[in-house]
């Protein structure tokens, strides 16, 4: 840890401020508060029992009624933290119902807009279905979205549901590389795969894995300028498969690099020519392989590329 | 012709599906909520149902499971269509005897017609 992390410690009004609390609700600051008092109650029950007091019973009579102050103090706390837990639920909860609530209409839009391209109504102009195709575009964006939010809001509520169920991650890769393949094909990146032979299958969840899988070929090719190539590695490691793709992008800024995993943080060189994305992807993908067991990491430098990793457990 | 009982509250969907549906030659009947859906599937004698979760008056579990407990709808195949897609709530469903589970989110009106398509094959 360094220095200057530790002072920001002892930064209570800044840190009672990230969770949009006064002073006196803050937990922090009502620590110290009772650090506070406890020294100085045993100081002055010390200096007084000592010069003062003869009677013993007197003394103790003093120290009860400090420490009923003390639980006084310390019931002020747990109701600062109980209202805490409560805003962070109610946020959570928020989100999921609004995120419920946006999906219908979302796919109410979806089917219409995929029923006026189907042709089925009236035949369709080439210039009407470009239209379409954007209004079809930017719905999908949405929805996107909204399953991101819900995603978040499950991983915060710690009800993210994770399946174990026998997966090949070779088969599944490969199966991810031919279902984006139009999509790097058209961002003009060659995708590589290497990987071990007889590789042992993983328990894990296959839909969650599949999403962090997606999410980072998704990143490797959308952050490639121009022409590119994105590399693919698994390998077995001990009692772990080990999982690597490595691009030639844009990189990530080094002074970037430690918020990359945090929520609805983006890049600023990123921000300056993209302006799709959520922010969330990273997230939900680094707590979707802590979740399973797993770890995940990435090396980067900017304007060379990024190699992000992560390793799953055989066994979980 | 084929008869299909669409129990869904989406006005829009409703519309859409029944348009598509007749075009391939179904016989659409709707019902905006699961009191009138369940009793519609009693008299109507539907091929097949589709079947919203979260519905007015009766939610789909409910429908779900009294259609699957009557002697004279328990063997009409459900597809459910739905948003909700908690790993609990696909489990229940096709424990309750529902054939197939779809989140609407994840499927293309082309491919929902062709699971439709596909359980009503003799």
């Amino acid at each position: 840890m360094k220095f200057k992390e530790i002072l920001s410690l002892f930064n209570i009004a800044g840190q009672c401020r990230k969770y949009g609390l006064s002073l006196w609700q803050c937990p922090q600051f009502l620590f110290l508060v009772m650090g506070i008092i406890i020294i100085a109650s045993s100081l002055i029950t010390y200096g007084i029992g000592n010069r003062y007091i003869e009677d013993p019973s007197l003394v103790a009579l003093l120290v009860m009624f400090i420490t009923a102050i003390l639980f006084i103090i310390a019931f002020i706390i747990t109701q600062s933290f109980e209202k805490l837990a409560e805003a962070n639920r109610m946020k959570s909860e928020f989100v999921s119902i609004v995120s419920h609530q946006l999906r219908s209409p979302l796919s109410n839009l979806k089917w219409v807009i995929e029923f006026l391209m189907s042709g089925r109504i009236a035949s369709v102009t080439e210039k009407q279905l470009e239209y379409l195709k954007i209004l079809k575009e930017n719905n999908k964006r949405m929805e996107d979205l909204v399953s991101d939010l819900l995603i978040v809001s499950r991983i915060e509520q710690g009800h993210l549901p994770l399946k174990k169920e026998k997966i090949s991650l070779e088969d599944l890769i490969e199966k991810i590389i031919r279902e984006m393949g139009i999509f790097a094909k058209a961002s003009n990146v060659e995708i590589n795969f290497k990987t071990e032979r007889n590789l042992p299958q993983i328990i894990s969840d296959p839909f969650q894995i599949k999403l962090v899988i997606e999410n980072l070929l998704d990143n490797a090719i959308r952050y490639i300028k121009g022409k590119g190539r994105v590399v693919i590695k698994l390998e077995k490691r001990k009692e772990s498969l080990y999982f690597e793709i490595k691009d030639n992008g844009v990189g990530i800024p080094k002074s970037d690099q430690k918020y990359l995993f945090q929520r609805f943080f983006r890049s600023a060189n990123v921000l300056k020519q993209q302006t799709e994305g959520s922010g969330l992807g990273l997230y939900i993908t680094k707590s979707i392989i802590e979740k399973s067991g797993g770890k995940i990491g990435f090396q980067s430098q900017e304007g060379v590329g990024s190699t992000f990793w992560f390793e799953l457990p055989i066994k979980w | 012709m084929k008869r299909i009982l669409f129990i869904e509250d989406e006005s829009a969907i409703q519309k859409t599906f029944g348009e598509v549906l007749s075009q391939e030659g179904y016989e659409i009947i709707s019902a905006l909520d699961g009191e009138i859906g369940l009793r519609l599937a009693k008299t109507k004698k539907p091929d097949l149902i589709l079947l919203d979760l979260i519905l007015p008056k009766m939610n789909g579990f409910d429908v779900l499971k009294h259609l699957k407990e009557d002697q004279e709808t328990k063997d009409i195949p459900v597809i459910v269509l739905t948003n909700l897609e908690g790993i609990k709530d696909v489990d229940a469903v096709l424990q309750m005897g529902a054939k197939t589970y779809l989140v609407k989110t994840q499927y293309t009106l082309e491919e929902v017609v062709e699971k439709i398509k596909k359980t009503l094959q003799p």
